[in-house]
């Protein structure tokens, strides 16, 4: 498992860089997007008025979090469609190297993007938020990081069997979005239909802003094991039935 | 010397669906040969060889393969072989020297990359990108990554599909040279001079069945025995001379061009030796031998279409 992750990793990242477009898209307009609405909206959170919507001043940074993870993951999905396609993962098949590895090498590219994305955030965002003090900086990241590999896992279920690249990215903000609408960002869980709950009380997401939340405000981690084993049990279960399906062409 | 067959092939079958792709397949490859699997598209040759790299599954029959069974032992199979893929692609940005250097990561007990990369003309290209790479560049790079692990079996699916003759002719130079290493060749080409020129034997496959096995003189000589001769000659007696050499099956002649058919691998000899004999002044001579092409024309009754 072990022989070649590094690597392949570290190969991959490089090919990722070569590629302009892929690194202005995925770190540079995540970071200047912050910047633009960090100046129009900055002044009003750094006031702290109570007038302040509760979504602008603890909520965002968890939405763009997720929805970093969630571009991580149609991207992961992506790419892997365009290496099926394009013969790349049938060569890789004819040699030792196993599914997992080339999907772990993946995920650890995207989650080291993900991580170099939300640090120039948070280097950025100093100036429009001072929330540095009051926020637990190491254990967010911490659970931000562990969110971001559960959702990854089922890019890595959907990056096992989406046929074509073109497929990728309509699917996965199909199934993302609605994660995202339902996970009690926008309202809470609570006070949806019935249905809807029990559709939000699927979805992974629904635990990942729980999580988040939670540590942001400074709880500690015990008050959110339930998450965690949620989030833990959804990355087991995708990963295992990604290696059952996993397709290479 | 004792025959070692390295592959082992039994009656395997493969369905797609209600397609049958391949049907009760059964060869052997010996250590140390050049073998082709040769017949048009779609007969089956990249489903037979897939199964044998362990990269498909036979839905019946068994395989065996350096005593592996491909599908189960797929991973120390992969160590001891080396393939190169039909339509394959690497990493659009992912340079030469890269390549090489990961896939030889991968293996216990790798060649020298560099050295590698130098005896396939490729040491100018290790830091080119792969999609800047010809047809040509791109095709020696996969051979590079099917040797990178000194394997003991290459398989070559349609190697020099797509290149010019030029590189084809230095493609099979290099087949050659990896036999002359001790290696063992499995390939598939619906190209029958490739195969006339390359392979030790050959097993000729239409529809998803094996039709005859051999070596390619040995396959001509057993369908197609019947070779001729033009002989373009002023004797006006040179046609009855013709007509009485022995195995000579029909004599044509259209003005000076006399067209003798026969069959016997003495036939070219004894036409020589009768002109020889009578003095019969010969302004051209020209003998046509059979190919593998028409052996597979006889034996499936269609052409196979480049």
């Amino acid at each position: 498992m072990l022989r070649g992750l590094w690597r392949l990793t570290w190969l991959e990242l490089k090919i990722f860089v070569r590629e302009p477009m892929g690194v202005i898209g995925t770190v540079g307009i995540p970071v200047l997007l912050f910047v633009v609405i960090s100046r129009l909206l900055g002044p009003q959170v750094r006031e702290a008025s109570p007038d302040v919507p509760r979504f602008i001043s603890v909520d965002l940074p968890i939405f763009t979090s997720l929805l970093i993870a969630a571009s991580a993951v149609q991207s992961l999905a992506a790419i892997m469609a365009i290496y099926r396609e394009g013969g790349i993962l049938k060569r890789l098949r004819a040699t030792p190297l196993r599914p997992s590895t080339i999907l772990t090498a993946h995920v650890l590219v995207k989650l080291l993007l993900t991580a170099v994305t939300l640090g120039l955030m948070v280097l950025v965002g100093r100036r429009y938020y001072p929330v540095g003090e009051a926020v637990p900086l190491l254990s967010f990241t911490v659970a931000l990081l562990f969110s971001t590999v559960s959702l990854l896992s089922l890019g890595f279920l959907f990056a096992s069997i989406v046929p074509t690249a073109r497929f990728a990215q309509p699917i996965g903000a199909l199934i993302l979005y609605p994660m995202i609408g339902l996970s009690g960002l926008f309202m809470p869980v609570d006070s949806l239909s019935p249905m809807l709950q029990a559709i939000a009380r699927i979805f992974p997401t629904t635990y990942a802003v729980s999580l988040l939340r939670g540590i942001w405000h400074g709880e500690g981690w015990y008050r959110h094991l339930g998450d965690v084993a949620l989030l833990t049990v959804t990355f087991v279960v995708c990963t295992m039935a990604s290696s059952k399906v996993f397709r290479w062409e | 010397m004792m025959r070692q067959p390295v592959i082992h092939v039994d009656a395997i079958r493969k369905t797609y669906g209600r397609t049958v792709a391949v049907d009760e397949i059964s060869f052997e490859v010996e250590r140390g040969e050049i073998f082709g699997l040769i017949g048009p598209n779609g007969a089956g040759k990249t489903t037979t060889m897939e199964c044998v790299e362990g990269l498909r599954t036979a839905d019946r029959g068994s395989i065996s393969v350096l005593g592996l069974d491909p599908t189960r032992q797929a991973y120390a199979l992969q160590q001891r072989i080396g393939v190169q893929l039909q339509e394959a692609q690497l990493q659009k940005r992912i340079k030469v020297g890269e390549a090489i250097g990961f896939w030889a990561s991968l293996y216990a007990r790798p060649l020298d990359g560099d050295r590698l990369l130098e005896q396939l003309g490729l040491s100018d290209k290790r830091n080119a990108w792969f999609m800047t790479l010809s047809g040509g560049q791109k095709q020696r790079l996969f051979i590079a990554l099917a040797l990178i692990n000194d394997p003991e079996l290459v398989f070559l699916d349609e190697l020099t599909t797509g290149l010019d003759p030029q590189a084809r002719r230095a493609t099979w130079d290099l087949v050659r040279s990896i036999r002359e290493r001790g290696k063992t060749v499995f390939l598939t080409t619906h190209l029958m001079e490739e195969a006339e020129r390359l392979c030790d034997r050959v097993a000729i496959i239409d529809h998803g069945r094996i039709i005859d096995i051999g070596a390619p003189d040995q396959l001509v000589r057993r369908h197609c025995p019947e070779r001729s001769v033009l002989v373009v000659t002023e004797d006006p007696a040179a046609v009855e001379r013709f007509r009485a050499i022995p195995h000579v099956d029909s004599v044509n002649s259209e003005g000076m061009h006399i067209t003798i058919r026969g069959r016997g691998d003495d036939f070219v000899t004894e036409i020589i030796h009768c002109l020889a004999e009578h003095r019969i002044r010969v302004i051209d001579f020209r003998t046509e031998l059979p190919t593998l092409e028409d052996v597979f024309l006889k034996l499936t009754g269609h052409v196979i279409r480049d």
